[in-house]
């Protein structure tokens, strides 16, 4: 069988000037080979990112009809209305709480669940993880019911207490805390999960060490937890940053965006603009000025990833 | 069943040669081995002969024909690689039958075939098993047995006892020779470990660089090294080389080591080197076990000395004894009851019969 | 020189071992006290799902204690599954979810195992970009999507925006960059010999992706399959953006659009539905958890 094989190539090997062609032919072949199963890969990321991506660029520069040439005129119109810097304050705001608090939170409990003996981590882990497993439009429907004004379960128990009633999502101030606490909710588990993996990556030994040079539990933490954690913990800090900025669902099905625009953040003023009225290309321009910092952000997530990849 | 042969093959990367032009011929039933530090280019030749690499320049030949462009299945060959590379997701018997399966064999043959190799390697109650409960002696056994289910042209071995334990080692080496003589396949065995090399090989190729040094028998290497890293390279503890001269006096040669050693030269060798330059500057090739402790009958050509030991190492049946000759290390292989001792002055005899002579600058052995 | 560490550690620890011990168990006492306040809060909104699906209408808005069903019955169950519309709603999200994750598996799977293994022109540099489309938000374009989409019927006369099946082209700008991504790290965790071997021992590469690489990888495929499942189930912005007739909706976009109407809210249905809706992920994620962790690590960690 190996014989019939290789009866084409004792041909091959009577003309050497044949030899180097049939081998640069069997090396195109294996890369158009790998062209091809990229190919639906590459088809999908141009046409329905980065075109939709760039197209957005045009658009932000039609008036409301997309019929004329505007220029910069809506980034003019925005920038001398309040309620896109009210917006703009938002976001930040909304993110940067949020980030701050499920990354500390995140770091709390997975130190609590890397105490625990390992027999009963998963049990715990596995309750932990549920706010991120339900999706979010439906979970934060029941945080909807449980800031309701009139039948609110919080004021209910607090009103034991002497507190409240509380308007969840009726006063601006409150509002924005009730927002962030169910993004803190949601989100929060996602940084315990990958603190947890990466409490569990550093050896034992490192631990012992420290003890034996008399390190305390706080001088562990500093100078071995958070060293070996330091890249994880900015790739996922600087992940959520992303996702949190872009949100949409929570303050949607929460507040959307009210009382008085005061909870809008990007997203959903966007789509207030662009979506419910109808001006394409006002929307268009709001949902371009994530751009810089998801971009930031992008640009840093992609150096401590690759900086890993050679770590590892 | 077939020959190998290598027609100057060379392998760049970018701007680099890994292979310089290697020419090598390799007899139908012969077990070679290629051995060399690492990155001196053994690896890849292998993988060249595999087809895991294209060949930048020259030709190789198995069977007679020419296979630079012929895909690896093609080839009619089976490797063993360092770390096993048994699929993990199969059983013994489905690792072993993989190749042949592919090949779409008739389910009978494959069947026979593998328990014929299982009984071979005496893996037969493994058969059901993953790899993953399996010791590495066995996985080891399983990426040989799939390798002579295929009964293939030619097996090659990519450091295929590098991941084993020492022990398991010596027992897993015995065991490929064993194979090899029942299967008698054309053999092709890279490692570093020149132990390895001079047990296994009918002929070893040593490697440095990119280039052959040397190729022979294993007491070929051992005995008449051609080079200065042959002879540097094999045998374990390594030769010592020791810088010298020669020079004349009252009509005998001899070779002086510092200024207070010298000794006159045993006639064959003298004869031999008489017509080298007495200016030239020479190491004096020395194996350990050469360098005895001195006794009184000693035979001619045995010449003594005495020095001061720095370190010794008792090995039980012998004891390696350190010392300097003018700032370069020496050892030694005393008998275990001759008293050396740490710091110790001793009285050392050296056989000439046995000597090499390097030149410094060339490295070539004279 | 180690005999002589271990003998002086040896009796630094028997002094210290009672103390450590002592304090150990506190630690673990304040650890678990802590974790249940955790698991309380993390798990209330579902539990509460649950307590308000159990309630009549009449016992939600007679306003008792919220956090106890006084008389429990199924009739938000009942009512729920035997409407045409949710059903709908169920069977579009089911249909949608079980198309893009087939869709992203037959994408990424090959993608992946090209840009892992078979190095060629800007393979790496595609690898960068896949990551950083990942990296993509929903919100950023979904405005663009829509009129793209809407030029697209008006050019063609294909008209896909208000049908469901239009996500089956948008959820996979979603889906398959992070599975493609988390994919490559998996692959390119097979030892280089594996696929040496399958080579040698006849193997296309087709095959070798077959037979060797996608058993070898299950682990990091399930994880894959389970995110892309995940996320296409949730998505709530493209729905809502894309579809708008009853008969085209998805479960999430559906509830809220449906359950409430104006100021009356139906908060036993609502939250019947929620928790139907959460059902899924929640059944997959209690069944497949260890392979939802990886998933979930992966994306950060591979690479």
């Amino acid at each position: 069988m190996a014989d019939v094989a290789l009866q084409p190539n004792r041909v091959g090997a009577a003309q050497p000037a044949r030899k180097r062609s049939s081998l640069q032919k069997a090396l195109k072949r294996k890369s158009t080979a790998a062209f091809l199963m990229t190919l639906p890969l590459i088809i999908l990321i141009t046409l329905l990112v980065l075109y939709p991506a760039f197209y957005s660029l045009h658009l932000a520069t039609l008036n409301k009809s997309m019929q004329r040439f505007v220029g910069l005129g809506n980034f003019e119109f925005l920038f001398k209305r309040d309620t896109f810097w009210l917006v703009v304050k938002q976001s930040c705001i909304f993110a940067i709480t949020a980030v701050l608090f499920k990354a500390l939170i995140g770091f709390i409990v997975a130190h609590f669940v890397h105490n625990i003996p390992a027999k009963g981590q998963r049990k715990w882990r596995g309750m932990l993880l549920v706010p991120w497993v339900i999706p979010p439009a439906m979970s934060t429907l029941a945080w909807l019911w449980l800031f309701d004004p009139s039948y609110s379960a919080f004021n209910y128990t607090l009103s034991f207490f002497g507190i409240g009633p509380i308007p969840w999502t009726g006063d601006a101030a409150w509002a924005r805390f009730s927002v962030i606490l169910v993004n803190v909710w949601y989100g929060a588990p996602f940084f315990m999960i990958m603190y947890l993996a990466s409490l569990k990556s550093v050896p034992d030994q490192l631990y012992e060490a420290a003890a034996i040079d008399g390190a305390n539990w706080w001088q562990r933490i500093w100078y071995v937890t958070l060293p070996m954690m330091r890249n994880i913990i900015a790739i996922t800090t600087l992940f959520s940053l992303i996702v949190t900025f872009a949100n949409f669902d929570i303050v949607r099905i929460l507040t959307a965006g009210g009382p008085l625009d005061h909870t809008h953040i990007f997203a959903t003023w966007a789509f207030r603009i662009g979506i419910e009225g109808s001006d394409i290309p006002l929307g268009a321009s709001v949902s371009l000025f994530m751009v810089p910092i998801l971009a930031i952000a992008a640009i840093f997530i992609l150096r401590d990833v690759n900086k890993r990849g050679n770590e590892a | 069943m077939a020959d190998v042969a290598l027609r100057k093959v060379v392998k760049r990367y970018d701007d680099v040669e890994a292979v310089r032009g290697i020419d090598l011929d390799i007899a139908d039933h012969e077990f070679i081995v290629l051995v060399g530090p690492s990155g001196c280019g053994k690896s890849t030749t292998l993988r060249m002969i595999a087809g895991l690499e294209d060949i930048s320049d020259g030709d190789i030949m198995i069977g007679g024909d020419i296979v630079n462009d012929v895909p690896p299945k093609d080839r009619d060959i089976a490797m063993v690689f360092q770390n096993y590379a048994l699929y993990p997701h199969m059983t013994v018997a489905e690792n072993m039958s993989f190749g042949l399966r592919l090949k779409h064999y008739p389910k009978a043959e494959i069947k026979a075939r593998v328990t014929e190799a299982a009984r071979l390697l005496d893996i037969t109650d493994l058969i059901d098993r993953k790899p993953k409960q399996l010791s590495g002696g066995q996985r080891q056994r399983v990426a040989m047995g799939r390798a002579i289910v295929r009964n293939p042209k030619v097996f090659l071995f990519d450091e295929p006892l590098s991941n084993l334990d020492a022990k398991l080692r010596v027992q897993m080496r015995i065991e490929i020779k064993k194979v090899h003589q029942k299967v008698r396949t054309t053999t092709v065995y890279v490692t570093h470990d020149q132990v390895e090399a001079m047990t296994l090989a009918d002929r070893v190729v040593v490697m440095n660089k990119g280039r052959i040094e040397q190729i022979g028998t294993p007491n070929e290497l051992y005995h008449k090294p051609a080079t200065r890293f042959v002879a540097g390279f094999i045998g374990s503890p390594a030769m010592n080389f020791i810088p010298c001269r020669l020079e004349d006096v009252g009509g005998t040669l001899q070779i002086r080591l510092t200024d207070r050693i010298a000794f006159p030269l045993p006639p064959a060798r003298a004869a031999r080197y008489n017509s080298l330059p007495r200016t030239d500057k020479l190491l004096l090739g020395l194996r350990p076990e050469h360098l005895t402790e001195s006794h009184a009958h000693l035979e001619p050509g045995v010449e003594t000395f005495d020095t001061v030991l720095d370190v010794t190492e008792p090995m039980g049946m012998e004891t390696l004894v350190y010392f300097g000759l003018e700032g370069t290390p020496v050892c030694g292989r005393v008998n275990p009851n001759a008293g050396a001792k740490d710091g110790a002055p001793m009285r050392l005899a050296m056989d000439l019969n046995n000597m090499h002579l390097l030149n410094e600058a060339t490295g070539a052995v004279l | 020189m180690s005999s002589v560490t271990i003998d002086k550690a040896a009796p630094t620890r028997t002094v210290k071992y009672g103390s450590m011990s002592r304090d150990r168990k506190w630690a673990l006492r304040w650890s678990y006290f802590f974790l249940t306040l955790f698991a309380i809060f993390s798990l209330l909104p579902p539990i509460y799902m649950l307590i308000t699906s159990l309630k009549s209408s009449a016992e939600i808005s007679a306003a008792t204690n919220p956090w106890w069903v006084f008389h429990p019955t199924l009739e938000n169950y009942v009512g729920l599954l035997t409407s045409n519309q949710f059903l709908r709603f169920f069977w579009n999200s089911a249909l949608v979810s079980i198309f893009v994750v087939t869709i992203t598996m037959l994408i990424s799977v090959p993608a992946a195992f090209a840009l892992a293994r078979m190095r060629f022109w800007g393979s790496a540099t595609l690898a960068t970009g896949v990551f950083l489309t990942y990296l993509i938000p929903d919100s950023l374009l979904f405005i663009p999507l829509f009129k793209v989409f809407a030029l697209f019927g008006d050019w063609t006369g294909i008209q896909l925006i208000n049908r469901w099946y239009v996500l089956l082209f948008i959820y996979p700008t979603l889906t398959v960059p992070f599975c493609t991504w988390i994919m490559i790290g998996y692959f390119a965790s097979i030892p280089k010999e594996l696929d040496e071997a399958a080579i040698i021992d006849g193997a296309s590469w087709f095959q070798t992706l077959t037979r060797i690489f996608i058993p070898v990888a299950l682990p990091g495929l399930i994880a894959a399959t389970i995110f892309a499942f995940t996320v296409s189930w949730a998505q709530f912005l493209y729905p809502l953006v894309f579809t708008t007739s009853t008969d085209q909706l998805v479960l999430p976009v559906g509830i809220i659009t449906t359950l409430i109407k104006g100021d009356v809210f139906n908060w036993g249905q609502i939250m019947t539905g929620a928790l139907l809706g959460a059902a899924p992920p929640l059944i997959i994620y209690a069944f497949l958890m260890d392979y939802y962790i990886a998933g979930l690590t992966a994306g950060a960690t591979k690479g």
